[in-house]
């Protein structure tokens, strides 16, 4: 029970809520919308010619990336949450570093890296000139060992959170009814987990449907692509929204599965505290394997990509390295951290909203602001541009005939668009932090603040913003690292003049001059390990907690 | 709360398009929206401030997200010129009616009729060829000589191409379309993707090293980069080394198609430029000797005054013949084009 508010105040919060979750709901309409719009034909073409290859790419794209950061995930996180062997604390913090590496980025150097002129290739060729088979990247199955390497982090995190909250009771309990290590594994700790790793897993998929670059640089044409080139080369924002509303029905369709399934499983540990499992101790070969799995994945995800960069770096990536970090250094800061402030300022409203007036319709809210992260940034971008080009136009309009001067582009040709953009797709990062943070506050609390005549944005100003002012730190950062890694959108909505280093690391990639575009991409990596600093102390300090409760 | 909504509203507005399109009078600018992306360009501008003191501001993308963007900005949009590296782009944008008639002496006498609008709303800076290379280990000299051949079952599973996306190849095709008409273009298409050593990907120069890498033996590129990797060093000096220069369909005798594929790079000054005279003064400093040496030397392209000579590397190669297709006709059959790519599964 929250404490009680009256009912202008109630409608008033709703209002707020809405407010901020129309920062999603607005571009998604207008996707879903346009399916009533004339694109003059492209979209017949698209679907005549292209849709079977997006929609199958997309699909197996999903399915291989899934199964791989399964294998890439779980095992390290079993063997760092359930063993104990030499290198396990340091290796259990650095099987966090491909987080700190977008896809793209990826792609840009492992591509390179492995091609025919790389120096891997080049030093393999043998005395007698024989050349190995070498897998070619930059096809589907390297998008899906690229993708799988950079997002296993998630499946990696969700597994240890799930094996750390294995009441250690339940393993004892198969042990004496005759399970061996293998089937305790495979009876018990596995469908026990198995939510909570899906839970990962969806993120995995969520991100392989969003991402633009990795793909478009491997030539595998997914729904993503597919509505940058129905925007870009076919020039009809029309189709490629209709192409959008198309993949948004896709998703829908697996969220109501998913949530079926999820219902109908449902395990509860017995105490009210569980118990993290004894550790095992790991000697000798079986150390060595258990450094191997949990090596192989940072080797991958992190050592190589960011590696072959640095040696780019090293030997041609100077000359450019000025222009990059200064100009769009500079801009990407701004800009990420306008995009921090507002996006955690909006979930802020969001969340308060919710904790204050408990009913279906700010619930709902809530849920719509998780929905542009389902959504590829392209689709979004389309979902604004269009009713954000028509605003202009009669904003001007409109202001010409007050008999003020043009204003020119207020929202497509400024940072507003850019910032909307990052409003609908981070929402789903900021409200979803504070909402977590917002629940560790006890309702009590407010009860206690209302029976002592506090008003709900008393309570709210005294007692919920001081308590939640780390979480909020904490989303900021992660928003502001989300922005700056952000590709594709800010490829479509950037203004006139500003270049985020993402951006020109994806131009300068593009055009084949990676060595140039190698101090940018690894500025961008270094942005990205602060979050996976703060993770990993924050995993850590639980872990201890964990660790000290009563076993 | 309201702390941190002004101070986002301030960052905002100081990163608004106050330093583009409304600068201080006493500033001069140029907004120029360019999809060359070349390294010796930014040298190229820093002359022009140098010299007139006009400070060039450049968005760079490909061609379609530039003019529709300047479309979808209207009466509004800051943009003075738009420099794009496709014939096609420059006539889609004068037909979008995006680009103002310009009257000037000096353009006029220094560009050939064929390379300008007629109404001066475009000039060409450039001309580039696509050339077929093949590898000198692999394809004899004189087994490939038309862009037919690359459609001939002989080459199945060896042909090295970019994807449809890029102009280059629309407006390739779009040509064929008024060569040889459509469904010998189609036919063609099916034949190309038919042939295809690997799914099209990468940039130019990408097909350039997989001949050297032995995963296809012949390509289609636009041959400045030939030029740029021939005149650099390292693995790409050698991969261009390794290829042979095709200008295709030289014998007029042996194939209809009637000489190279030749694309412009052009610019053109936008209807509604805040900064027209600097937009003016741009484009005739980009025509300039010294401007156009450096477009030469620098980039290795063709350049459109007669009186400036092309590069060393260029003049090892062959004079040419090139196709007598108006740019017009790349334009009107570039949705054509596309869609028959598609069509062909040609990604």
């Amino acid at each position: 029970m929250s404490a009680p508010v009256g009912r202008l105040s109630a409608l008033g919060w709703t209002a707020v809520a809405w407010g901020v979750a129309l920062a999603v709901l607005v571009p998604l309409a207008v996707v879903v919308a346009s399916l009533a719009g004339d694109s003059d034909g492209v979209f017949g073409h698209i679907v005549e010619t292209r849709l079977a290859d997006y929609a199958g790419n997309t699909a197996l794209l999903c399915l291989g990336v899934a199964t791989m950061t399964l294998l890439l995930g779980v095992p390290p996180a079993w063997f760092v949450t359930m063993h104990r062997f030499t290198g396990r604390r340091i290796l259990s913090i650095l099987l966090l570093l491909p987080f700190a590496v977008p896809a793209y980025i990826a792609a840009y150097s492992v591509t390179d890296l492995l091609q025919p002129a790389g120096p891997l290739q080049q030093l393999a060729i043998g005395e007698d000139g024989v050349r190995w088979w070498w897998p070619r990247m930059r096809s589907l199955p390297g998008a899906v060992v690229i993708l799988s390497f950079c997002l296993y982090p998630y499946v990696y995190l969700a597994s240890r959170a799930a094996f750390l909250a294995l009441p250690s009771s339940l393993m004892d309990a198969a042990k004496t009814l005759g399970c061996g290590p293998t089937s305790a594994v495979v009876r018990v700790v596995l469908p026990i987990a198995a939510p909570a790793i899906a839970g990962g897993l969806l993120l995995v998929v969520m991100e392989t449907v969003a991402d633009f670059g990795a793909v478009d640089y491997c030539a595998v044409d997914t729904f993503a692509t597919g509505v940058y080139r129905a925007w870009s080369t076919l020039g009809s924002p029309i189709a490629a929204a209709q192409l959008g509303s198309v993949l948004l029905g896709a998703m829908a369709v697996l969220f109501v599965f998913l949530a079926i399934a999820r219902g109908r499983r449902r395990f509860h540990a017995t105490g009210a505290r569980s118990h993290t499992p004894h550790p095992t101790h790991l000697h000798g070969m079986r150390s060595v394997a258990a450094v191997g799995v949990c090596v192989l994945p940072i080797i991958g995800g992190f050592v190589l990509p960011v590696g072959w960069l640095t040696v780019l770096s090293i030997t041609s990536g100077d000359r450019r390295a000025g222009e990059l970090l200064l100009d769009h250094g500079t801009a990407t800061v701004a800009l990420s951290a306008c995009a921090a402030v507002l996006v955690v300022g909006a979930s802020l409203l969001l969340v308060e909203a919710r904790r204050i007036n408990k009913t279906w319709a700010t619930r709902l809210s809530l849920k719509a602001s998780y929905l542009g992260y389902a959504v590829p940034g392209t689709v979004l971008a389309v979902g604004l541009l269009i009713p954000l080009a028509w605003l202009d136009h009669r904003l001007n309009d409109a202001w010409t005939w007050l008999g003020g001067e043009r204003l020119g582009l207020v929202l497509t040709g400024t940072v507003v668009a850019v910032l909307l953009g990052y409003q609908a797709r981070f929402l789903a990062v900021g409200s979803g932090f504070l909402q977590s943070g917002l629940d560790r506050i006890s309702p009590r609390l407010d009860e206690a603040a209302h029976s002592l005549g506090g008003s709900p944005m008393r309570i709210f100003a005294r007692i919920h913003l001081p308590l939640l002012l780390p979480t909020m730190c904490a989303a900021m950062l992660l928003v502001f690292v989300d922005a700056a890694k952000e590709l594709p959108m800010t490829l479509m909505l950037r203004p006139f003049g500003l270049d985020t280093l993402a951006v020109r690391v994806y131009q300068l990639a593009s055009d084949e001059r990676l060595g140039e575009a190698s101090s940018g991409a690894l500025a961008i990596v270094a942005v990205g390990l602060l979050p996976v600093v703060v993770l990993s102390t924050a995993m850590e300090s639980r872990m201890n907690r964990m660790a000290r409760a009563p076993r | 709360m309201t702390a941190l909504l002004s101070l986002v509203l301030a960052i905002v507005l100081s990163l608004g398009p106050s330093d583009t399109s409304e600068d201080a009078p006493s500033l001069e600018v140029v907004n120029v929206y360019s999809s060359r992306h070349y390294d010796t360009d930014d040298a190229l501008y820093e002359r022009f401030s140098a010299e007139t003191g006009i400070k060039v501001n450049l968005i760079e993308g490909n061609s379609d997200q530039l003019l529709a963007r300047i479309q979808r900005e209207g009466d509004l949009s800051p943009a003075d010129v738009f420099v794009t590296v496709d014939a096609a782009r420059l006539e889609r944008a004068l037909q979008a009616g995006v680009l103002a008639s310009v009257e000037s002496e000096q353009l006029e006498q220094r560009v050939p009729e064929f390379l300008r609008d007629p109404d001066g709303r475009w000039f060409a800076l450039t001309r580039r060829v696509r050339l077929i290379v093949a590898s000198k280990d692999r394809v004899p000299a004189g087994a490939i000589t038309s862009y037919a051949d690359l459609a001939d079952e002989r080459w199945r599973g060896r042909v090295l191409i970019r994807s449809s996306s890029s102009v280059y190849n629309q407006s390739l095709v779009a040509s064929l379309f008024h060569r040889i008409g459509a469904e010998a273009t189609q036919a063609w298409c099916e034949g190309v993707v038919a042939n295809f050593a690997r799914t099209p990907q990468g940039g130019d120069r990408d097909q350039v090293r997989a001949i050297a890498a032995g995963e296809g033996d012949v390509a289609l590129v636009n041959h400045y980069y030939v030029a740029r990797m021939l005149a650099g060093e390292g693995a790409d000096r050698e991969a261009a080394e390794s290829v042979r220069l095709i200008f295709p369909d030289q014998d007029s005798s042996d194939t209809p198609l009637g000489g190279a594929h030749v694309n412009i790079c052009g610019a053109g000054v936008v209807k509604n430029a805040p900064n027209r005279e600097n937009a003016i003064r741009f484009i005739e400093f980009l025509l300039s000797d010294a401007a156009q040496e450096a477009l030469a030397e620098g980039n290795f392209e063709y350049p459109v005054v007669e009186s400036v000579e092309v590069a060393d590397v260029l003049k090892r190669f062959q004079a040419f013949r090139s196709a007598d297709v108006p740019v017009s006709a790349m334009a009107e059959k570039n949705r054509d084009a596309v869609e028959t790519m598609d069509r062909a599964g040609w990604r």
